[in-house]
């Protein structure tokens, strides 16, 4: 039996890769989910569509090939590949809303059993809070996947049965990749589809605030 | 043959406003104004700057963010110019907002990005609302009306329309034909349509005729004033 060991955000981001169609169009959001593009296996082509218009978004810029005019949400220099467009933000959301994407990687604070998503306010955080553009892709993608770790810091799970923090979205998450596990949200509820080196699916159950089928 | 009536019914000589200051003159107190960009890419700067000039009060303001450390919506709000705002993502580096925010001397609504985009569109498009999924169950719902289309929840949302629109493109022609440049076209196309006004700063104005009908993203009919600055981003 191998180490057990928890996957770095690296190893989540690459094991999140493993799930995108070759071809597909896809939205990252914040945290793990943006490390995903330097992750995708060889051979495979994504489309990665930002919110601010543009599809077929490529490598980070290099130090003095950034153009200010060019970048992803969180603000970072971008490059394109053959086959990019560019279009307003309002096209933009209507590609994510409107089930154009094939698949949005979103980070997480919880999600419940059903797939409702939590990941855009702490509760009781001051300040105004900052929606951006997680409810649109989270409400229309065809399928979104979820990017976390199985446990907060302090170990309590963020797969529950209900989500305790202010929603994002109802019923939308398809799938669940965390340091420890994938799970896919089924009408029968949370399946354990894949374990991390070491770990066992009775250990996986310990950690998760929802039952889950093997 | 050109339509010269049109050209003189729009009094297009006037379109090109000579300095900035110019461009922002008309703007009174209390004007709901929008303002383009997003990721520091393709925001009004120059226009906002001028506004800080102008010293205009009691503003609502429309836009993604709230501005970024010194700039973009940062200046106005440290000049206490802007009383409310409706907002996407206030951002990481919006100090001069969250300081506000904090003292209650601002109120925000806070909207999905989408939403606002097509809330903005609906003002546009003559359109008197929608209903979307977007925003079911959560904060966002409160207070709106909620029901069940084909099996799904959603809820009403209402369009946003606004005074003025502060956007940034590239190049206008004489006429305010718009093109921009890579990902700063963002908001700027959707707020150009959705208000009375809209006031484009850009590089370059070029003779009507010299851009390609083909590649024009703002038809001129949604521009009112057009003035040259060459573009600021903050990091």
């Amino acid at each position: 039996m191998s180490e057990k060991v928890r996957l770095t955000r690296e190893q989540i981001a690459a094991r999140a890769a493993l799930e995108l169609p070759d071809g597909a169009f896809v939205n990252l959001g914040w945290g793990i989910p943006n490390l995903i593009a330097d992750h995708l296996p060889v051979g495979i082509t994504v489309y990665f569509h930002s919110e601010n218009g543009i599809l077929g978004m490529g490598r980070r810029a290099k130090p003095g090939e950034e153009d200010l005019d060019l970048v992803d949400a969180m603000k970072v220099p971008v490059t394109l590949i053959p086959g990019a467009s560019f279009f307003h933000q309002a096209d933009a959301h209507l590609m994510t809303r409107g089930g154009h994407l094939d698949v949005a990687v979103l980070g997480a604070f919880q999600v419940s059993e059903r797939g409702d998503l939590a990941n855009w306010k702490v509760p009781g955080a001051k300040g105004a809070g900052a929606i951006g553009g997680a409810m649109d892709i989270a409400a229309g993608t065809k399928r979104v996947i979820v990017c976390m770790e199985h446990t907060t810091r302090d170990g309590q799970p963020k797969i529950v049965r209900e989500c305790t923090y202010p929603l994002t979205c109802l019923a939308c998450v398809d799938t669940i990749v965390t340091d420890l596990a994938v799970l896919d949200v089924t009408e029968r509820g949370l399946l354990l589809r894949d374990l991390a080196p070491g770990w066992s699916a009775a250990e996986i159950q310990q950690l998760t605030g929802a039952p889950l089928n093997f | 043959m050109p339509p010269s009536f049109l050209l003189r019914s729009r009094n297009v000589k006037s379109k090109t406003c000579a300095t900035l200051d110019a461009a922002v003159d008309s703007i009174p107190d209390g004007a709901r104004i929008m303002f383009g960009g997003f990721g520091g890419s393709g925001f009004p700067n120059n226009l906002i700057q001028a506004l800080v000039r102008r010293g205009t009060k009691e503003l609502t303001a429309i836009s993604n963010n709230c501005g970024t450390r010194d700039g973009e919506l940062s200046p106005l709000f440290k000049n206490g110019q802007i009383r409310h705002v409706i907002a996407a993502f206030p951002g990481p580096h919006s100090f001069a907002f969250q300081e506000r925010y904090a003292a209650g001397e601002v109120t925000i609504e806070l909207v999905p990005q989408g939403i606002l985009c097509e809330r903005m569109r609906a003002a546009a498009a003559g359109l008197l609302g929608f209903y979307t999924t977007v925003g079911v169950a959560t904060e966002v719902a409160a207070g709106k009306e909620e029901r069940v289309i084909h099996g799904q929840r959603c809820i009403l949302e209402m369009p946003i329309h606004a005074d003025f629109a502060f956007i940034k493109a590239d190049k206008s022609d004489g006429l305010g034909n718009l093109t921009y440049r890579l990902a700063a076209r963002n908001f700027n196309p959707i707020m150009a349509m959705a208000a009375a006004i809209t006031i484009a700063e850009v590089e370059e104005v070029v003779p009507v005729g010299a851009i390609d009908p083909e590649v024009v993203v703002t038809p001129a009919i949604f521009v009112h004033r057009v003035v040259v600055a060459k573009g600021i981003h903050y990091v």
